[in-house]
């Protein structure tokens, strides 16, 4: 009761109910807990604290879960929990399942177009064009999960009477590391290439802007996306990130959230285990269309090698 | 909390009964006496033992005391694998890794023994030969022990002549449940005897299968009138396995034994203990329940397969402050 009772007198906006009815009994407004996103589930942060999220202007808006270590400890159990069964889903699956986040999304647009202007700072407009962005990057990337294994493998020619093939395999469990700016659209261009391969991902929230991740985790709970794929964590990135990175269990890290002096500290950490590890890049405009780099950054290439039988005199045994 | 139990106030000659101390050698005299011993053991407050469980179970253990509890619980499992599958490559692997269960730290102690079926015992004795890994055998038509005395008293003794230091045998929960208290304490003693001087007696109670808290208690004392060495909860195979609850159940039980008896009794919570933090909460209910005088893995164990390779991931988190993972253990 308290906490709620804590809101109300923080946020100052219980007091701007209508009151055009004069007789009208006031309504209180109904405050949202925002919790973490882990396994499929919503657990508030292992170390019980919480933060401040306030909007571009400073002026309060939730209160946020502050992860400790140990949550993100137990977002890898999930993501390493998960990984199997999504890494084995057929690639058709997997684009169905993403396409399906897009819909759910397109329901829920007017709630993540407030979070966004609120917490960026933008119009309602310019904050409706971000999540249309964020929207179309989730059915963009929903399309390209049976596409990829056509660019980044195939069939090799070689000396020999073998059938030679290699295709892209998950890198495994990824730490993501969410733009701190762009609070949606950035997250989506970077959390969805992750999981469209099949890799499974724990997402560090933007640190001044989480809220929209946070309710991301929402809608993937209710899209067909098995609990532990995606795990969402809201908190210091640096606190964070550092046991993430040191992680033995953790197979990638994408640092696009991490500052130059923190990218480089947690680089060193990554090399402990051999991390795959994509340094932060610039990038000026989230809207514009990505490559397929995202993607690619975290696959393996798996080559095989199967005897076609001897190449006789009538030549191809195929 | 406390339960003593009730003693005949009358002094009587001890029986020639095996297994049962002298104190209460007079219970069980006979099927009646041990009946009335048994029901007349005050009842367990289910609310009050599971309320003291689990706020025993909150007690925060960090640091050089953490260190401490993971190695202690490492000392104290008894590695297990009784699956049909078993083969005698697999308890070869079990055995190796009970003798060093961390290869990339030789600081972690070896684990208190290897449980395996009788058929496996001699495997199971030459991978851990030069060791202080002992070798425990379930028998006794593991793990629902319905069959004959004779065959399970050829089970205990192809075990034993096979080399094994400990046994765990199965109650007849039939005949406990059908109140036929007599035929399961002479079940004990028979099986204590095929055992000798050279085996460790473990008697499992399936607490899953027994229904109530006072069966449990029941159970305990029985088992401990019949000479076990060690009493051990269940065998893994039903639903509900070990919990704090009805561990620190028998933890009174053979805390009450020894004050009454003298003869200290071993406690082994098997099944469900998967995670460190679950070991440790065990570990206080020892030490609490108990004392110290348990905390060493002649007196106290868990049975467990599992729980050995996250307390070997917590010990390498303590040892390089980072977090490890299940491709740092052996898969088993």
């Amino acid at each position: 009761m308290s906490e709620k009772t804590d809101k109300n007198v923080q946020a100052g906006k219980a007091a701007t109910a209508d009151t055009a009815g004069g007789t009208e009994q006031r309504r209180l407004s109904v405050f949202k807990t925002y919790k973490l996103y882990v396994g499929g589930k919503f657990p508030r942060s292992e170390s019980g604290r919480v933060f401040e999220v306030t909007d571009s202007g400073g002026n309060w808006l939730a209160n946020a879960p502050l992860s400790s270590r140990k949550d993100a400890r137990d977002a890898v159990v999930a993501a390493r929990k998960a990984f199997g069964g999504w890494a084995g889903a057929t690639a058709y699956n997997r684009g169905q399942v993403l396409y399906r986040v897009a819909e759910m999304l397109e329901g829920r647009r007017e709630q993540f177009a407030s979070e966004v202007a609120d917490a960026e700072g933008l119009s309602q407009a310019q904050a409706a064009a971000q999540v249309d962005a964020a929207v179309d990057r989730w059915v963009w990337y929903a399309g390209w999960t049976d596409k990829i294994a056509q660019i980044v493998g195939g069939g090799n020619p070689v000396a020999g009477p073998f059938f030679n093939l290699s295709s892209p395999e998950p890198t495994g469990v990824v730490a993501v590391l969410a733009p701190q700016e762009s609070s949606f659209l950035g997250l989506v261009s970077v959390l969805a290439p992750v999981i469209a391969t099949g890799n499974t991902a724990v997402v560090v929230a933007s640190e001044k802007a989480p809220l929209p991740a946070l309710s991301l985790g929402e809608v993937l709970a209710t899209s067909d996306v098995p609990g532990g794929v995606v795990n969402i964590l809201s908190g210091r990135t640096a606190e964070i990130a550092a046991p993430l990175a040191a992680h033995q269990d953790v197979n990638a890290i994408d640092l696009a959230g991490a500052d130059e002096a923190l990218a480089k500290e947690l680089e060193i950490a990554a090399a402990d285990n051999l991390k795959r590890v994509l340094r932060p890049q610039p990038v000026d405009n989230w809207a514009a269309t990505p490559g397929a780099d995202r993607m690619t950054a975290f696959l393996e290439t798996k080559t095989v090698w199967h005897p076609t039988g001897s190449l006789g005199a009538s030549g191809s045994a195929y | 909390m406390s339960s003593t139990a009730p003693t005949s106030p009358q002094p009587s000659p001890a029986p020639e009964r095996g297994g049962a101390p002298a104190a209460l050698s007079d219970v069980t005299a006979s099927d009646s006496t041990l009946r009335r011993f048994l029901h007349g053991l005050p009842g367990v407050d289910a609310v009050g033992l599971e309320a003291r469980a689990a706020s025993l179970g909150t007690r925060s253990i960090k640091t050089t005391a953490k260190a401490y509890a993971i190695d202690l619980a490492i000392s104290m499992v008894d590695l297990t694998t009784l699956e049909g599958a078993d083969t005698p490559g697999k308890v070869r692997a079990l055995g190796a890794k009970a003798v060093r269960p961390d290869p990339s730290d030789r600081t972690a102690p070896a684990t208190a023994a290897v449980c395996v079926y009788p058929d496996m015992v001699a495997t199971a004795k030459e991978a851990v030969a030069g060791s202080t890994v002992k070798v425990a055998s379930v028998a006794t038509a593991f793990p629902a022990g319905r069959a004959s005395l004779a065959v399970k008293l050829a089970d205990v003794r192809e075990a034993v002549a096979a080399g094994a230091d400990e046994i765990d045998m199965v109650i007849d929960r039939g005949a406990f449940l059908a109140g036929n208290y007599r035929k399961v304490f002479d079940e004990i003693t028979a099986v204590k005897e095929a055992c000798g001087a050279s085996a460790r007696l473990k008697v499992i109670f399936e607490t899953g299968e027994l229904s109530t808290y006072d069966n449990i208690r029941r159970a305990s004392w029985l088992g401990m009138l019949a000479g076990a060495d060690f009493i051990k909860t269940s065998t893994g195979k039903v639903a509900v396995n070990a919990t704090p609850a009805n561990t620190l159940l028998m933890l009174e039980a053979v805390r009450d034994f020894r004050a009454q008896t003298g003869v200290q009794v071993g406690v082994k919570p098997a099944g469900g203990i998967r995670t460190t933090k679950d070991a440790i909460k065990f570990l206080v209910l020892v030490n609490e329940t108990v004392g110290e005088d348990w905390l060493d893995n002649h007196w106290f164990r868990f049975g467990a397969s599992s729980l050995l390779n996250d307390l070997l991931m917590q010990r390498q988190k303590l040892a390089t402050g980072r977090y490890s993972g299940p491709d740092y253990v052996t898969v088993d």
